[in-house]
């Protein structure tokens, strides 16, 4: 048995790598789609998740039954925490539901191909550049994505404006639109306890070349988090100014705060 | 009732292994007439194979003598060869002369190889570019130049002569038996550099699948530029265990490292100025190709790992 099967039995549990085989990807015949996302390292990518999902983070997710079985959607989130741990923990609940699973992709920020090692093994588990012709063209092929439509605005911002939701871009509007899929809202509450920031430091971030520098713990808290996903809310392609489609993405931003509401009314205790 | 008049077709490159392979797929029903600037090759007694710079006078006199049809232009110096200068001068200045002597001997169709090179590697680069998508290779080195200005040039002659019915084809790496270029000779070694942490998606197409989209845009009157790639992906790391290749990694941070070790070493196999090609994606939307002309590659990219796996040592 070769190293890389021996380490596969070990982490990658049968009923895992069945359940992956059984979701239907777009891919090569390497296993690969062009995006980067690889069918094996997938699957060590959920048997790691597995652990931090249950055991670290201890996940409560409600309604993830109402993302569609199949055809384009997008799946749009509160961001916080400072690094993508909700993409991630959104992204599990999806992949590993009961019935008609999905592997979601995630837009991620433009910095993340800069960066060895990490850019190539975000991709491999499906993870994107957050390009609109990356988002556009998964739409086209069915996928379901998941966008953080405050970006670094939410995901960089401090302890102090936790669970306040920056400014949302209408990117995800105009492609939800054009590509007729329906938008599932989702409320992260918890992901803002696990690396709470204090102060960005934004010369030392320039001179990285990161997008924020956040004074804070050196360790991630294991803060119990709750997602909740809301109902599909559809929208029409009609040609419509911008300030409509600017209504539209309010719509979705409400429906997002609701449903982090729900998630703090739920919650007991912090961790 | 006399004969039909066989196609007379022009062929430029002849040296290279891809245009030999177009010459054995057309030579059967065409009259060919074979150029080249590194030199003579021969291809049998029915074909005429010249060495010849596209920039001399004499090359005028090749379309007065066999009174061409057609061009299939693939002798693009490729950016590992020669120095910019005269690759600037064969591929910018050689185009427009190629261009022009077609227009003025009124050639019917004109088909020009490319590369996906043009695109250029950043690390913005959405996946599945395609073919409007800008050409953001000159502004990143000035070895890549050239390429992005003969497109440039045959892009203005497919406007401004409709014609000649260009088609500019840009294939993903062409690899496969004979075949000199980069990847290829990389993908053949037993050792291939890597940058650390860096494994970009790569697409190939074997080199005959690329002959028959050459041919098939050939007889196919459909003008435009084309990107031509199969529907499989495959990391390059992945691309190189695949091919028996030993990686051998070079440090990658700060960025400016990596150049300044492969400036200095001036591997021919690792070029600085294709680095971003080995950190960054550039996959290519083959799908318009595809549809237009009915082009369906046959060898698949396990296939082609086979063969540089099994020829790892030459005879």
């Amino acid at each position: 048995m070769s190293l890389a099967s021996f380490l596969k039995s070990r982490l990658v549990p049968a009923e895992l790598d069945d359940h992956i085989n059984r979701i239907r990807k777009p891919i090569g015949t390497l296993g690969y789609d062009p995006w980067g996302y690889n069918n094996e390292a997938m699957k060590y990518g959920l048997s790691i998740t597995k652990q931090i999902y249950e055991k670290y983070f201890r996940v409560e997710a409600h309604g993830v039954e109402k993302v569609p079985a199949e055809g384009p959607v997008l799946i749009i989130a509160n961001h916080s925490g400072q690094l993508p741990i909700d993409g991630v923990l959104v992204g599990y609940a999806l992949a590993t539901r009961k019935e008609s699973a999905r592997i979601p992709r995630a837009m991620i920020e433009r910095f993340f191909p800069t960066v060895p090692w990490l850019g190539n093994l975000l991709n491999e588990v499906g993870a994107v550049l957050g390009d609109p012709v990356n988002c556009a063209k998964m739409l086209a092929n069915d996928e379901a994505v998941i966008v953080f439509p405050e970006g670094v605005r939410g995901s960089g911002k401090l302890y102090r404006d936790r669970y306040q939701l920056k400014r949302f871009g209408n990117g995800f509007m105009h492609l939800a639109m054009k590509y007729k899929a329906p938008i599932v809202p989702v409320g992260v509450v918890g992901c803002e306890e696990t690396i709470p920031a204090i102060a960005n430091i934004k010369p030392l971030a320039k001179a990285l070349g990161i997008p924020y520098a956040p004074v804070a713990l050196p360790v991630v808290l294991p803060a119990k988090v709750h997602l909740n996903f809301g109902a599909p809310m559809v929208f029409d392609d009609l040609e419509i100014p911008e300030e409509q489609v600017t209504e539209r993405v309010e719509k979705v931003k409400a429906e997002i705060s609701r449903l982090i509401d729900k998630g703090l009314s739920e919650r007991k205790r912090l961790f | 009732m006399t004969e039909q008049r066989r196609p007379h077709i022009l062929i430029t490159g002849a040296a290279g292994a891809l245009a030999q392979q177009v010459i054995n797929q057309l030579r059967d029903t065409c009259d060919l007439v074979a150029v080249d600037f590194r030199e003579q090759v021969y291809l049998g007694d029915d074909i005429p194979s010249y060495c010849i710079d596209f920039n001399k006078r004499v090359f005028e006199d090749l379309f007065r003598r066999y009174r061409f049809d057609g061009v299939i232009h693939m002798g693009r110096i490729m950016s590992s060869q020669l120095t910019r200068m005269r690759r600037y001068n064969a591929n910018v200045l050689g185009t427009q002369k190629l261009l022009d002597l077609s227009h003025k001997y009124g050639i019917k169709r004109v088909v020009v190889l490319s590369t996906f090179h043009v695109y250029g590697a950043v690390a913005y680069n959405p996946a599945l570019i395609d073919e409007s998508a800008p050409l953001k290779s000159a502004g990143l080195s000035a070895d890549l130049v050239d390429s992005v200005e003969l497109e440039n040039l045959a892009n203005i002659y497919l406007w401004r002569y409709p014609e000649l019915n260009i088609t500019i084809l840009r294939p993903c790496n062409i690899v496969g038996p004979g075949v000199r270029n980069t990847i290829s000779t990389l993908l053949a070694s037993s050792r291939a550099p890597v940058l650390a942490g860096f494994s970009p998606m790569m697409q190939f197409i074997h080199i005959d699948d690329m002959a028959d989209a050459i041919v098939l845009a050939y007889k196919t009157p459909t003008r435009g530029v084309f990107n031509v790639a199969p529907q499989d992906w495959v990391a390059y790391q992945h691309a190189l265990k695949l091919c028996g290749c030993r990686r051998i990694s070079v440090p990658s941070i700060p960025p400016v490292l990596p150049k300044f070790i492969l400036s200095t070493l001036k591997l021919k196999s690792f070029p600085s100025y294709l680095l971003a090609f080995f950190k960054y994606p550039v996959v290519i939307d083959g799908r318009a190709f595809a549809r237009e002309f009915g082009f369906e590659p046959r060898r698949s990219l396990k296939e082609i790992f086979r063969f540089y796996r099994e020829n790892k040592r030459p005879v």
